[in-house]
């Protein structure tokens, strides 16, 4: 077998200190669409990370749902934002070869008592121009998802589903691969203004830019305050989620919502299929305290199951290969009256040059395109902003070896060995797409950073077979033992040798 | 990929089950052999198994599991039997292809027979639904296992242990030998699962405190795991509001079951009993579908490698059998647990077969109990048996001679 050579990590930034037209702040799936964005003019581009991979926040832990427009009030820059993602949304996806599907979706009343409610939507969904909502009764339903029961439901045939995580991921490394540049645990400690500039200091150095775009997600109010900025207060509202075996004994095949409960800071418990026919259940919606504070807890495990059940009973006895929660970065107050809040996407008033995005909760994923466009605009108010010649709006397709038919299998092993040796059972992938995802030109490494770009780990085993065979293709790769996280910082998985 | 391979009999796993499958098949007659492991050497799971106290029953004296290892392949060499490690069999179909994937090159195989001899996956956290955060040092026992024993790695430094499964007790006692502090083992259930004399040598030998009826709700740590919550559970299972307490630990190590590893059953269209999560068999250890056969931990989770591979020999015989075309049609009587068996195996029985070999599990600890087994229709005693102790840990044997026209009962009473 071919040695790699030692690790050589990824396209490091310029010296420290250099001049970036515009630095951004967060690696979630906004900012990562801004920097691609952005990457299309003339512009010296960083993007500061403080995890060790992108997606590591709000952007890897959420339902993965593309979403239509109907959910938020007309007019809203949520509503606005989320029709304009919506047009752009799909095309993208499909230029950087992200795997996603228009599914449709539908919200269920399972009363006639919730009818009206369903008409709210579709005038709200109508008025932001949400496309083709309709109201079907029992029998479409049943025509649209074999699996659904409900009295009424609003279906929205232009609703679909991607994985949010691999999405972010594409987007940065599009970015990238159009000039941006891209560093990971990065956090911002400190913002000075000086002469015009911002200086950001990180422990990987200070980075001076004319503009700063804030998309730190969850963070985004304290990174502002570094600025001098202190308008803003993030709630953190905790969103639990189950997930099924890929092969759960019945194929659901586009999401299925309840009538939004009232009092839920949420759209509800929802079930949607993921890519790979994984069903999610969640997310639950409560507000906690810590930002960090990711667990699952028993109560809300077993109120998804009874709620999830109640619109597909089959959910109560599938097969459940993992849990996770997601962090709602909400700017309502959950001690205040006040139900609703708006994106903000502006630039500072006190602080010209400085573009704060914040409380990009639903439908962010889905508006994240068209945010990333409002930026440029902004910038573009302010300066004169020229299109770079030779830009690549997309990435070369990639296919996942699991996914391509015997004739394509048998040519790629014949042209690499490493694709014929199976790394991880459950998910069918071949050391060649370890080494690759080992290689991302973000210098992403820990085990989580590999499950996301790899799927392996995400089986029914949960990596209980493929962890000891990936912790020595690691080392292989040039990752020293104690240097294997979980994902990154503290999150070690060994204590050395037990033998010298 | 036009002139596809074409093989006599094809093992799929090359563990205690599948070499001594392998050599059945051998010498029921079969020629063209071919086992396919997806690891790179054969042996299976024996070869972290450093421990000793294999191979009592096969060879009569007690080896550790890589020598066990050792004396099958060793045996399988002799015979000229092909084996091929680092491939791994994609696919399965019902009429008996393959889809190999290997470093020399992805292809199709057409069998004559399949013996799958798979083996089995550790249940996870996940499965069973532990609250709590999500941080590093979450180990399988048997990960734990591989990374201690072929990787020389230190996995932690305190070490808590959930379920007493065999693996987790062999890896208390293995992490004592280390240096690694295992400040408990904790069983959900009121007894233990493991073998009793595994409870004896890893545990009380050395001083590891067991708590049965005990679990843990919540798993604490942000980067690495800090703490486990454990808690006396009732009679239900259900966690007992109060008796929760913290125990510090950097590492958990799960043993909290095994599910043999049917996933290539399930694409073949192999029927699958919910009870042993193996596949439905006949006598001759064939499944629903025909020219497939099953054995080993696939089949059902044996407590001792010994019977693995002496469920292997047997399917391996048939399966040779099959391929040679000499097979036993007819119908089939159907075997059923009754009260306090958790499964028999085989489901399936022709009438008027020589003695067959049937496995059971009870489902609970039994004192002075008596197993029966009785024809549905006629209630006649086909065998009777008066045991002073049976245990759920403990995989039973017995033999007895089939009817010829009626589904049976097998049922224990103390």
């Amino acid at each position: 077998m071919e040695k790699p050579g030692p690790w050589n990590p990824g396209e490091s930034p310029r010296q420290p200190a250099a001049e970036y037209d515009v630095i951004v702040v967060g690696g979630g799936v906004v900012g990562c669409a801004v920097a691609r964005e952005l990457s299309r003019y003339d512009l010296e581009i960083l993007l500061l990370e403080k995890e060790s991979d992108l997606a590591e926040g709000i952007s890897k832990a959420n339902s993965g749902v593309i979403h239509g427009g109907f959910n938020v009030p007309p007019g809203s820059l949520k509503a606005r934002t989320n029709v304009a993602g919506l047009r752009k949304i799909y095309g993208l996806a499909s230029e950087l070869h992200v795997p996603h599907r228009k599914t449709g979706k539908l919200v269920i009343a399972l009363t006639d008592d919730e009818r009206p409610r369903l008409e709210e939507l579709k005038a709200d969904g109508d008025r932001s121009g949400s496309p083709d909502l309709e109201i079907v009764g029992e029998s479409e339903i049943r025509n649209i998802e074999p699996l659904a029961r409900g009295r009424w439901a609003l279906y929205s045939p232009h609703t679909g589903i991607i994985s949010p995580y691999e999405f972010t991921i594409a987007l940065a490394e599009c970015a990238r691969r159009n000039a941006a540049r891209v560093l990971l645990d990065a956090p911002v400690l400190s913002v000075e203004l000086r002469a015009g500039l911002f200086r950001l200091g990180t422990p990987k150095g200070a980075f001076a830019a004319r503009r700063v775009v804030n998309s730190a997600g969850l963070f985004a109010d304290e990174v502002a305050r570094l600025a001098g900025i202190s308008d803003f207060r993030i709630y953190p509202y905790r969103g639990e989620y189950l997930v099924t075996d890929k092969d759960p004994g019945f194929k659901l095949r586009l999401p299925l919502y309840p009538v939004p409960p009232k009092d839920d800071p949420g759209l509800g418990i929802h079930i949607t299929p993921t890519m790979e026919g994984n069903i999610l259940l969640g997310p639950s919606a409560e507000d906690i305290r810590d930002k960090t504070d990711i667990a699952s807890t028993r109560s809300v495990m077993e109120r998804l199951k009874d709620e999830a059940g109640r619109l597909m009973p089959e959910l109560r006895r599938a097969p459940f290969i993992h849990a996770y929660s997601g962090i709602r970065p909400k700017l309502v107050d959950p001690q205040g009256r006040e139900k609703f809040r708006d994106f903000v996407v502006e630039e500072s008033g006190a602080r010209p040059g400085w573009i704060n995005i914040l409380g990009i909760e639903s439908p962010g994923l889905t508006s994240a395109p068209a945010i990333a466009e409002m930026v440029v605009e902004m910038i573009g108010a302010k300066e004169d902003l020229r299109l770079k010649t030779g830009f690549d709006p997309g990435l070369p397709e990639n296919p996942r070896f699991a996914a391509l038919a015997d004739g394509e299998r048998a040519a790629k092993v014949a042209g690499n060995p490493d694709c014929g040796e199976m790394v991880c059972r459950c998910e069918h992938v071949p050391r060649a797409e370890v080494a690759a995802a080992l290689r991302n030109s973000f210098g992403a490494r820990t085990m989580d950073a590999l499950k996301r770009r790899t799927r392996c780990g995400m089986g029914r085993c949960q990596g209980g077979f493929c962890t000891p065979r990936i912790v020595e293709i690691m080392q292989e790769e040039g990752i020293p033992l104690d240097g294997i996280t979980k994902r990154g910082g503290g999150s070690r998985l060994f204590y050395g040798r037990i033998k010298s | 990929m036009e002139d596809m391979e074409t093989r006599d009999v094809v093992v799929i796993g090359g563990g205690p089950a599948g070499l001594a499958a392998a050599l059945g098949a051998k010498r029921a007659g079969a020629d063209n052999v071919l086992i396919i492991e997806r690891e790179r050497r054969l042996g299976g799971i024996l070869n972290q198994c450093i421990h000793d106290g294999f191979g009592l029953f096969l060879y009569n004296e007690t080896i550790t599991g890589p020598e066990y290892a050792e004396r099958l392949v060793e045996d399988v060499d002799k015979e000229g039997i092909r084996a091929e490690t680092g491939a791994m069999v994609l696919d399965l179909t019902s009429d008996l292809v393959l889809r190999v994937n290997s470093r020399s090159g992805y292809r199709l195989i057409r069998a004559k027979s399949v013996i799958l001899a798979m083996g089995c996956r550790e249940r996870t956290r996940e499965m069973i639904e532990i609250p709590g955060t999500r941080p590093a040092g979450i180990f399988t026992a048997g990960a734990a296992q591989n990374l201690v024993n072929l990787q020389n790695i230190r996995i932690g430094n305190e070490t808590v242990i959930l379920g007493s499964g065999d693996i987790g007790l062999i890896m208390a006692r293995r992490l004592t030998f280390e240096g690694i502090a295992v400040k408990g083992v904790f069983e959900i259930m009121p007894w233990t699962s493991g073998l009793e004399r595994n409870v004896r040598q890893c545990l009380m030998d050395f001083w590891i405190p067991l708590e049965l009826s005990t679990t843990i709700v919540e798993i604490k740590g942000r980067d690495r795991v800090e703490s486990v919550v454990v808690a006396a559970v009732d009679r239900g299972l259900k966690p007992i509001a109060g008796s929760e307490r913290e125990v510090p630990c950097d590492t958990l190590l799960l043993s909290v079951g095994l599910i043999p590893e049917n996933e290539l059953s399930k694409r073949a269209g192999v029927e699958l009993s919910p009870l042993t999560g193996g596949a439905v068999v006949d006598e001759t250890l064939m499944t629903s579908v025909p020219g497939i056969f099953s054995c080993g931990n696939v089949l059902q989770i044996h407590d001792v490698a010994d019977f693995a591979s002496h469920e292997g020999f047997r399917a391996g015989e048939s399966a040779g059998r099959f391929a040679r075309g000499e097979f036993p049609a007819g119908t089939k009587a159907r075997l059923w647990p009754g009260p306090n068996i958790r499964y028999v195996l085989p489901q399936l029985i022709r009438p008027g077969t020589a003695d067959v070999d049937l496995n059971f599990r009870v489902t609970r600890p039994l004192r002075a109990c008596r197993v029966t087994v009785r024809g549905k229709s006629s209630d006649k005693v086909y065998f009777r048996k008066k045991y002073g102790r049976l245990l759920p840990s403990g995989l039973q044997k017995i033999r007895i001679r089939p009817p010829l026209d009626e589904d049976l009962e097998i049922d224990c009473h103390e």
